[in-house]
């Protein structure tokens, strides 16, 4: 019996960015579960609000402004970093990944520390009543994604510096860039639901 | 007496109807279904090795077709009937209905019924009276967990839900005994959470109103008086109210007229005097883990207690 | 790529590299996701025994009125584990053990996608299983139902740890299930061979792929409600407590929005098992297999619609509940359009009623009645005389065991040779299936009378004088004769199965998919050269000149990663090498979840190892173990997205 043709593959590259990477599928699945969990906790909060006889109960005021639109700001900016690094990550150039990876992290640091100060102005406490827990699992749940994105980041910086770099940890550099950009874009509804939604009713 | 199948009044009855219906198209359903299968699996079967299969695709896949359509068919119909009942369930309302307050309790029934003079309400647990002929709208509320007031011969359940109060109508149309039972999980003596609803001419209904709405007699005789003391002392009235005393608890089964009813501890035991004494000295044993604590009685003392409860008609 | 001829490989070289580590580093090493695959079948079936245990107390105990064997403390621990075991310990780990497995070899690859994630979420099954039977024997075992509605499961009425055990269970059973969805997803996507379009993926995969989708939409939601519940119980949030403005109903809305999808979390995976041994055992392929994948997909989205069909009772608006019936009801037009589809297969085939085939015909039979008492309950008003009572318990005893369990009987029977390596015989078999179909309706049909006849759940005892008792005998008789199944099962698998010496070769059902294609049991690696698919039945479709992918490296893991919709090569990708951090992450994240019931520092003091853990686990091992030239190599660049490779390169 003659052998079976052969289908070699021998010369494909061994690597790929983007949607082509296993990686970018991970990360595409962690965002739609992190992006469903956030999209029931605002329907949470609005159940809760429809249900209740005030919203905010005990007419509270709104959170105060200041450092949520601060960090929001913070936020946003820290997509110009993000969005270089993954640049870079995608033309493989270690020097440029580094560079803005620590950017990244600076920003991150920034956004950490301005988001302890945003539970501090927080209007109510969490045990008060149904407003307060809502309104701080909210924040908490957000707080959770910005710190482990942060680690993350902060642990990829420092394997750029130390090594062993290869290939593929470039597409993890891209991905960690994508998630990064999820975790941004996912706060700007809860931003609105936290600090704008009380102002409006 | 408690059962979906012996409907006793028109909600019941348009839920019946609806079973009917639904229990014969499923057996039809079923039947065809299941034979279909048989049959394809006798085909298949008896086809040897190497045969070619002769049914074309095309009429496989107009048999799909067909069937697919003709579920379609069959669960909008189902469907309308099911929209058509509802309406039929929900239609039975009138001005002139008997309004009872049901609030549920780990493991009782607090039923008030409602009167616009305050004096005219009547204050019970446990044991429901329903005139014959007349709606009912019971409005359900819980004290602590989430219960479900069931009588499956008259209606539907509907669950009672701390924080909110529903409204649900029933009508019994014959009389007679039935009985309720707690529909929705609600701790250790869930499965002791039942009541009797008694069923009673239009008259009689309204004499047994008039029953509840009075006081505790003072008792008679000196055994039951020794029995109210020992109420007293024992501190019984910081859960249970008993008209006509100082005892005004609110987390218990208002005792006014206890020994008027047909079962003890909400459906759990007859009540007669031996279970009364049974219950009151121990009430552990039939509901353990009830919030009522075992009481060390002596026999003397228990004898006199029950003397008093059995004067409570 | 050029199409030669087939160099002879070296599959010795292949297993040396694919194998796992030996002696006990195989235990906390392996990332072989056969190896993991067979470790979740046996842990879940493991479980399945333990909530079988429990079940038989509660026949025993409900067999006769009053007089009960066990409190209604003890009772409610019992209902209350043996519904949670078989939902999340067992029905839904079994089924995606069956997708680890089978799932890389059905599309011709030689490992799973994110094989360590995989590993990891073994051992989170594990530990949660684990932790809640451990509570259980300790006395502090859940008691509040498998649904634990609040206020009951509230600390004031519920003040001890049970509930919060309950609900970290919930926590570690849907990250493990959420980790293995996202790991099918991309496996079934990306690591397909070549020539499996998506019109040629396996039905079963189909089912697995679309289930996974499920898993990531209504995981969420039950992990939110469990971990609001356990905020309001340890740190006094009030998300479900009605004096501080909560809502109990919030909680049935987030559980039941997981809830319901859980059932076709459940069940799709078991119709995916249907169509594959109705398949091979028709031995021609599935009439309408368009008409099949598009029913599992509306399945899936049309069961994100229903949830409020569980809360008819609670006194919602009736148009809103009009609405919810409707979906109840046509959801049983995709389900339908399978079945139809499964019987036009077999009609037009050559059938061979060997034991896997026995077991579907008893799906058949008892799938479609729980469907149909499925329809009468979707009708709000004889939903409002069902709801919570023995009829509901016979509805989904029937549902689940006929449309998951009797399918996974057939499945075990059909992929045993593939997984040993040898036949299970047919006479016990059909034991099995006699003393379990007999058994299952004895039980469960008289349930639906009880019901019927004003018999509510979850309750210890009951009275003599309500006439429930003898119906309750006879339901009790039949749960001894599944036990005699059950146990048969094991005398056949373990004591007769092991003893068998003949070989069951690769194909004895001479089925067409591709997990056929490779030895019993497939050998580390899975396929030296993995068969390219020439039809959606690749063993029956192939002609001799289909041909085979070579070129992959037998030295180092290498695994080829294709194009989504039509599985063209794309680029070949390295995998990991064995690894015990899985494994020492989640003894981390176990303890953070245990600690975190006691005290909320808990998530503080102990995400602390668990970032240690991940470290470990991410961190690169040493420059040039991966195989691929260690850094810097600026002259060489992977290709951008939509570039070719670089010509010359060898990367």
């Amino acid at each position: 019996m003659s052998a079976p043709a052969a289908l070699d593959v021998r010369h494909l590259p061994a690597g790929a960015f983007g949607s082509r990477s296993l990686m970018w599928w991970a990360t595409m699945g962690v965002v739609l579960i992190e992006g469903t969990v956030f999209g029931l906790a605002i329907a949470a909060y609005f159940y809760l609000g429809m249900r209740a006889p005030a919203w905010p109960p005990d007419s509270v005021a709104a959170p105060d402004l200041r450092w949520g639109t601060i960090n929001t700001a913070i936020l946003i900016a820290s997509l110009l970093p993000n969005e270089l690094t993954r640049r870079a990550a995608e033309r493989v150039d270690l020097g440029r990944v580094r560079w803005w990876l620590c950017a990244s992290v600076l920003f991150g640091l920034a956004f950490n520390a301005v988001r302890a100060l945003e539970f501090t102005a927080l209007n109510v406490s969490w045990d008060r009543d149904s407003y307060g827990s809502i309104v701080w699992l909210l924040l908490g749940l957000h707080t959770t994604h910005i710190v482990t994105d942060f680690l993350d980041t902060a642990v990829l910086t420092a394997l750029t510096f130390t090594g062993p770099i290869e290939e593929h940890r470039f597409v993890d550099v891209e991905e960690n860039a994508v998630y990064w950009y999820f975790v941004v874009l996912a706060w700007l509804p809860i931003y609105g639901v936290i600090y704008w939604v009380p102002r409006l009713t | 007496m408690q059962s979906v199948l012996r409907p006793a009044g028109p909600q019941a009855s348009s839920i019946h109807g609806l079973w009917l219906l639904m229990l014969w198209t499923s057996a039809v359903v079923f039947v065809v279904v299941v034979g279909g299968v048989l049959l394809a699996l006798a085909r298949g079967t008896r086809r040897g090795a190497g045969e070619t299969p002769t049914t074309p695709d095309s009429s496989l896949h107009r048999g799909i077709v067909i069937s697919t359509v003709a579920t379609t068919v069959v669960l909008i119909a189902l469907l309308t009937a099911s929209v058509w009942a509802g309406r039929g369930v929900a239609s039975q309302r009138a001005e002139a209905a008997v309004s009872i307050a049901v609030t549920g309790h780990q493991w009782w029934w607090e039923f008030e019924y409602e009167d616009a003079l305050p004096s005219r309400r009547v204050l019970t647990a446990n044991e429901l009276h329903l005139p014959t002929g007349r709606p009912v709208v019971v409005k359900v509320t819980s004290r602590d967990v989430i219960h479900s007031f069931w009588v499956p011969n008259l209606q539907g359940k509907r669950d009672l839900i701390p924080g909110m109060t529903t409204a649900i109508w029933l009508q019994a149309a014959q009389t007679g005994r039935f009985r309720g039972q707690c529909a929705e999980f609600c701790g250790l003596q869930h499965a002791h959470m039942a009541f009797d609803v008694v069923v009673e001419p239009e008259g009689q209904f309204e004499h047994w109103l008039d029953q509840q709405r009075a006081p505790a007699a003072s008792p008679a005789d000196g055994l039951a008086s020794r029995g109210l003391e020992i109420f007293t002392t024992q501190r019984c009235g910081r859960c249970h109210t008993i008209r006509g005393t100082d005892a005004a608890g609110q987390a218990a089964p208002d005792l006014t007229h206890m020994a008027s009813r047909l079962s003890l501890a909400a459906g759990t035991l007859p009540n007669s005097a031996p279970h009364r004494r049974a219950f009151v000295s121990d009430p552990q044993a039939t509901k353990p883990g009830t919030q009522m604590p075992s009481n060390p009685f002596t026999d003397q003392d228990l004898a006199a207690l029950t003397a008093y409860l059995d004067t409570l008609q | 790529m050029t199409i030669g001829h087939v160099v002879d490989g070296d599959w010795q070289e292949l297993e040396r590299s694919w194998a796992d580590p030996s002696g006990w580093r195989r235990l906390t090493s392996s990332i072989d996701h056969k190896t993991i695959g067979r470790r979740y079948l046996i842990t879940a079936f493991a479980f399945f025994l333990l909530g079988g245990v429990l079940a038989a107390v509660m026949r025993l105990q409900l067999a006769r009125p009053g007089h009960p064997l066990v409190g209604p403390d003890l009772y409610n621990q019992i209902f209350t584990t043996h519904g949670t075991t078989m939902m999340f310990l067992f029905a839904v780990p079994v089924m995606q053990g069956l997708g680890i497995y089978f799932v890389p070899l059905m599309v011709g690859a030689r490992s799973i996608a994110f094989p360590r994630l995989v590993a990891y979420s073994y051992w989170m099954f594990l530990f949660g299983g684990v932790f809640l039977y451990v509570s259980f024997l300790l006395n502090a075992g859940p008691d509040v139902g498998w649904f634990s509605y609040p206020p009951l499961a509230e600390s004031l009425y519920s003040p001890s740890k049970r509930a919060d055990v309950w609900a970290q269970l919930i926590t570690f059973t849907e990250v493990a299930s959420l980790a293995v969805a996202v790991s099918l997803i991309t496996t079934a996507f990306k690591l397909r061979t070549p020539g499996m379009t998506l019109n040629r993926i396996p039905v079963f995969v189909w089912s697995q792929v679309v289930t996974s989708f499920m898993v990531i939409f209504a995981m969420p939601a039950v992990m939110l409600a469990s971990t609001a519940l356990i905020l309001d119980r340890l740190v006094h949030t009030h998300f479900f407590d009605v004096e501080q403005a909560g809502d109990a109903l919030l909680w049935q809305h987030l559980f039941w929005f997981f809830g319901h999808p859980e059932v076709y979390i459940i069940f799709i995976p078991g119709s995916g098992l249907v169509s594959t041994i109705v398949t091979t055992f028709s031995q021609r392929r599935m009439v309408g297999y368009l008409a099949v994948v598009l029913s599992l997909v509306s399945t899936a989205f049309m069961g994100f619609g229903l949830w409020v069909h569980h809360m008819f009772a609670t006194g919602l608006p009736q148009l809103g509940e009009s609405f919810f019936t409707a979906a109840s009801m046509m959801i049983a037009i995709p389900t339908g359009i399978q079945i139809f589809c499964w019987i036009a297969t077999m009609w037009s085939g050559r059938i061979r009623v060997q034991t896997p085939m026995l077991w579907i015909l008893g799906f058949f039979g008892i799938f479609i009645a729980g469907g149909l008492t499925g329809v009468m309950l979707a009708a709000v008003p004889l939903n409002t005389q069902l709801h919570d009572t023995f009829f509901v318990v016979a509805h989904f005893h029937y549902v689940l065991i006929g449309g998951a369990v009797f399918p996974l009987f057939g499945a075990f029977y059909y992929w045993y040779p593939k997984i040993a390596g040898r036949p299970l015989g047919e006479r016990l078999g059909r034991w099995v299936f006699g003393l379990l179909f007999t058994g299952f309706n004895l039980t469960f049909f008289p349930m639906h009378v009880l019901g019927l006849h004003g018999m509510p759940r979850r309750v210890y005892t009951y009275l003599p004088e309500l006439g429930w008792g003898p119906l309750n005998v006879v339901a009790s008789v039949g749960a001894l004769l599944m036990a005699a199944g059950v146990v048969l099962f094991l005398v056949d698998v373990l004591a007769l199965g092991s003893r068998a010496t003949a070989d069951a070769g690769a194909n004895p059902w001479s089925a067409g998919t591709l997990e056929w294609a490779t030895a019993s049991p497939p050998p580390p690696g899975n396929f030296l050269h993995p068969p390219t698919a020439g039809g959606r039945e690749p063993l029956w479709d192939n002609t001799p000149a289909q041909p085979v992918v070579t070129g992959l490296r037998t030295d180092i893991r290498e695994v080829l990663v294709t194009h989504v919709l039509d599985a063209e090569p794309d680029h070949r990708q390295r995998f990991p090498d064995p690894s015990a951090w899985p494994l020492l992450t989640a003894l981390a994240t176990t303890a953070l979840f245990v600690g975190s019931i006691f005290t909320p520092w808990a998530v503080v003091w102990g995400a602390i190892p668990v970032f240690v853990t991940l470290v470990g686990w991410f961190w690169p091992k040493s420059a040039g173990d991966a195989g691929t030239q260690p850094w810097p190599i600026r002259s060489r660049t992977l290709p951008r997205p939509g570039e070719a490779p670089a010509a010359g390169g060898v990367l």
